[in-house]
């Protein structure tokens, strides 16, 4: 059983600029990944107008029966976030490195258009590596 | 819960590099194929600012990502940061930041060292010529990813015989990151 379901990443307007579902489980049809991300793009910008907490950046986690979804906000704005199953670990250590793989892998990348929907070959490979690497070493606690 | 921010040496040790040599002459290269398709030296220092604009829009979440730095307080601190990580993480070299002004909007970074002019002395037709301008360029792309933006220009060039590089910083606004959600405008 995968531990990780999925993974969006949003530009800074909110735009879902890529989605990847790792598994079976919490698959969604194009319509509602992108439903999902717009949401969660507003709920984030609410969440920090409503924090009571000062310099509040946003939700970082939601709970829920079925899922946990954790959020990473770049100080530039683009959000990255994956669905996983209840209770996974080590989801921010995970997001960070996914960060830094877009920073090498996409952003690097000379025909990447910022902003725009992610076509890299190389950031797939490495991504799905980094997802797998992070399912065994969970495997091996 | 978040990683301590990693010095500019330590991630200078960590990344891959190419040989200096290389990409001296390549920049070389460009610089004088620019000179070259645009014959006119203004021209050329506009278009190496704008290279550098588009180069610094991506390397700043590279900066953010390996750096694991958090928001700077001021802009004080913002220009330290670019002193002491920035130009050591991809420059391998460090600069060092004075002549602040008393708003502590405009303040100097000054490089000892750059590596982009190891091998060059400029002819007398490229006087006008910033040959390092893609540098200024990074910074004001960098910067105005992070909502800053600054106004940069070259004040001292040891190519025209200075002792240093010295490039001015100045602060123009802060765009606020909130949301503008304004009912009533």
């Amino acid at each position: 059983m995968p531990a990780v379901y999925s993974l969006y990443i949003i530009n800074k307007s909110g735009g879902l600029i890529y989605h990847k579902d790792y598994g079976s489980a919490g698959r969604m049809d194009t319509n509602d990944s992108l439903r999902l991300a717009s949401l969660w793009h507003s709920m984030h910008a609410i969440s920090q107008q409503l924090s009571p907490v000062a310099g509040c950046t946003g939700i970082e986690l939601l709970e829920a029966d079925t899922f946990d979804l954790h959020c990473f906000q770049s100080l530039t704005g683009t959000k990255f976030f994956v669905v996983a199953a209840p209770g996974t670990q080590n989801m921010e250590s995970l997001l960070k490195h996914i960060y830094e793989l877009y920073t090498d892998y996409v952003l690097k990348n000379p025909f990447y258009e910022m902003e725009m929907p992610i076509r890299c070959e190389l950031f797939d490979i490495n991504l799905t590596q980094a997802i797998q690497n992070d399912r065994f070493a969970l495997l091996g606690r | 819960m978040a990683p301590p921010p990693r010095s500019g040496d330590a991630i200078f040790a960590n990344v891959d590099r190419v040989n200096a040599e290389l990409f001296t002459l390549t920049y070389g290269a460009i610089v004088r194929q620019l000179l070259t398709d645009l014959e006119e030296v203004d021209e050329v220092n506009k278009q190496l600012d704008q290279m550098g604009y588009n180069i610094g829009i991506r390397l700043i979440d590279e900066f953010l990502a390996k750096s694991n730095i958090s928001t700077c307080v001021d802009f004080k601190e913002t220009a330290e940061v670019i002193a002491k990580v920035g130009f050591k993480m991809f420059l391998g070299v460090t600069a060092s930041v004075s002549n602040w002004d008393p708003e502590g909007t405009t303040c100097s970074i000054i490089l000892e060292d750059n590596p982009l002019v190891d091998f060059v002395e400029l002819p007398d037709t490229c006087q006008g010529l910033y040959y390092c301008n893609i540098l200024s360029g990074v910074v004001r792309g960098a910067l105005e990813m992070v909502s800053m933006k600054t106004e940069i220009t070259w004040v001292r060039d040891m190519l025209r015989g200075d002792d240093a590089f010295e490039l001015r910083l100045k602060l123009l606004k802060q765009v606020p990151e909130e949301y503008p959600y304004k009912d009533d405008e």
